[in-house]
């Protein structure tokens, strides 16, 4: 790729992910993080293509490696992410806090 | 299997980063957060797909082989992760994120002729290291493998200049050269680079290390999408690394506390050093009779639960005590500093996890103009977000971080494990005023005892 489509590419996406997240409430910050840090397991993409490449048994050892760290980053982070926000979601909003929990129980 | 051409491939692969800016944009707001995640998931499935239907690759039954195993061991621990463990998991999933992003560069760097392709090279094993190296640390000190003071020890600045200036040299040999020995010295010096970074980080900055090294993972892989000339993993890392580097000034704010401060304040010495002296000074100390009775017989009752109730895993009983008091009519709600639990808006999961309505919890702008109306402010394990010296005391080390105003509240009670200040190591003159009393006592104790004396009112 030529540089300067490279640059074009990363100043927006900088301008994007600083947008997206500029105003998120504190509530949500856990799982945002958790988010985020599931959207970069997509580095199993780049693991794959260089298993996929490998010829020697070794490097295609440290390859497989990746793999494995990369999806455990990916498959994790986004089943973690989904049961913490499971728990923020499911019940219905604007009854009084005396309801508290009839559920907790 | 190269069944899809290159124009079809990056098609995908731009539906795949329009999927993760959408699941970035759904985690900002409650309502959309969970469908916003499972949108990033389908988009991390496309992607995965089309790099098997895309490119040439060998050994495809052992790659899905390692897909297996790493899914096998991280979706039963996702699974069953308790939530005061959260940050801990977070943390492991960023380091072996950190970690594949080295090992990828390094395999790639044979194919890399370009200096330029080979500085991406030397960036992403680099910060890859480092964010694994340092995660690693971070988990430690989560489980409480490791001190969770700040770690010194003499002659660490030195050290820590010959890493980087090692770092440096190793990293320009091998963009001169693609020296693969060369590179492995400095993958060596990235993880050396992480223990030092984190090590003297203190635990209550912890958090804010997590959700850095959270945007470094994210910058080596965009780096890795510029060596592997791959933009969907260029835009998905930069995305994680731009929005991680907001996310972690939002809570560098919140706490007062610049980043800058908190990664090298040791080195100066002006880090979170909790300090262990205890004080003498006469406080008044309560019963759970005591406390319970105030509590019961409050109109308006906010509760301000800290690190110390993550700790002691005592949300369900303090969620129990909250039912309690709205039974007896009792008007009850939860006050939340942005950075109250292990990992900012950890507490929010915490509670949600005990089932405590969503509407019940008050952030500090929401809460605190409601502390004059209040009969009783319940400060349970937290000190540092309640200290008023984070207004009153220019030179404290959390002066100028917000904090929730209980001193307005009628009365101020405090359960707290012992009377050692909090991590910041400055005393609370709030605990010496007349109308605070304290109650001793691991947090969940002291919980379901007031728990019982409230339902024997």
């Amino acid at each position: 790729m030529d540089p300067i489509t490279l640059l074009t590419v990363v100043v927006l996406a900088v301008f994007v992910g600083f947008e997206v997240v500029s105003k998120v409430t504190s509530k949500l910050h856990t799982p945002l993080m958790s988010g985020a840090n599931a959207i970069h397991g997509i580095i199993l993409v780049g693991a794959i293509i260089v298993a996929g490449q490998a010829s020697d048994p070794w490097l295609l050892t440290i390859a497989l490696t990746a793999v494995v760290l990369a999806t455990a980053n990916l498959v994790g982070g986004f089943v973690v992410t989904d049961r913490m926000l499971e728990m923020f979601g499911g019940r219905k909003p604007a009854r009084p806090a005396s309801r508290a929990g009839e559920d907790s129980k | 299997m190269s069944v899809l051409g290159p124009g079809l491939t990056a098609l995908f692969y731009l539906v795949a980063a329009v999927c993760f800016i959408l699941a970035l944009k759904g985690l900002s707001s409650p309502r959309t957060a969970r469908r916003g995640n499972a949108i990033g998931a389908a988009g991390a499935l496309v992607a995965v797909v089309t790099v098997f239907l895309s490119a040439k690759l060998e050994n495809i039954p052992l790659i899905i082989a390692a897909i297996a195993v790493g899914s096998a061991v991280a979706v039963p621990v996702a699974r069953r992760v308790q939530m005061t463990q959260m940050p801990q998991l977070v943390a492991l999933f960023n380091g072996v994120g950190g970690g594949a992003a080295a090992l990828v560069a390094v395999l790639e760097l044979g194919h890399s002729e370009d200096p330029w392709v080979r500085l991406a090279v030397v960036f992403t094993m680099l910060v890859g290291a480092v964010s694994f190296a340092g995660s690693a640390v971070t988990v430690g000190k989560l489980q409480e493998l490791i001190s969770t003071r700040p770690l010194l020890f003499p002659g660490m600045p030195v050290v820590m200049a010959a890493v980087v200036l090692g770092a440096v040299a190793a990293g320009g040999i091998v963009v001169a050269t693609g020296s693969v020995g060369w590179a492995v010295a400095l993958m060596v010096l990235g993880l050396a680079a992480g223990l030092l970074l984190v090590l003297p980080v203190g635990g209550a900055d912890v958090p804010i290390v997590i959700s850095l090294l959270n945007a470094f993972t994210g910058l080596a892989v965009a780096a890795s999408g510029i060596v592997l000339g791959n933009v969907l993993l260029l835009v998905a890392g930069t995305l994680v690394g731009a929005s991680g580097t907001i996310l972690t000034k939002v809570m560098a704010s919140a706490m007062g506390r610049g980043v800058t401060g908190i990664m090298f304040g040791a080195f100066r010495g002006g880090s979170t050093a909790g300090s262990t002296v205890q004080s003498d000074r006469p406080v008044r100390s309560s019963s759970p009779e005591d406390v319970a009775v105030q509590l019961g017989y409050a109109q308006r009752v906010v509760i301000v639960p800290g690190y110390g109730l993550a700790v002691a895993q005592g949300q369900h009983t303090i969620a129990e005590l909250a039912i309690a008091l709205a039974a007896r009519g009792v008007e009850v709600v939860f006050a939340i500093h942005p950075v109250a639990g292990r990992m900012p808006g950890h507490m929010n999961v915490l509670l949600a996890e005990a089932n405590v309505p969503y509407e019940a919890l008050k952030e500090l702008e929401e809460a605190n103009p409601e502390f004059p109306n209040t009969d009783v402010a319940l400060i349970v394990g937290a000190n540092d977000v309640v200290n008023p010296a984070a207004k009153s005391t220019p030179g404290a080390p959390i002066y100028g971080m917000p904090i929730l105003e209980v001193a307005q509240a009628g009365q101020v009670v405090f359960l707290k494990r012992s009377m050692r200040p909090g991590f910041a190591g400055i005393e609370n003159e709030l605990l010496f005023d007349p109308k605070t009393t304290l109650l001793f006592g691991d947090a969940k104790d002291s919980l379901t005892r007031v728990l019982g004396a409230v339902k024997a009112l």
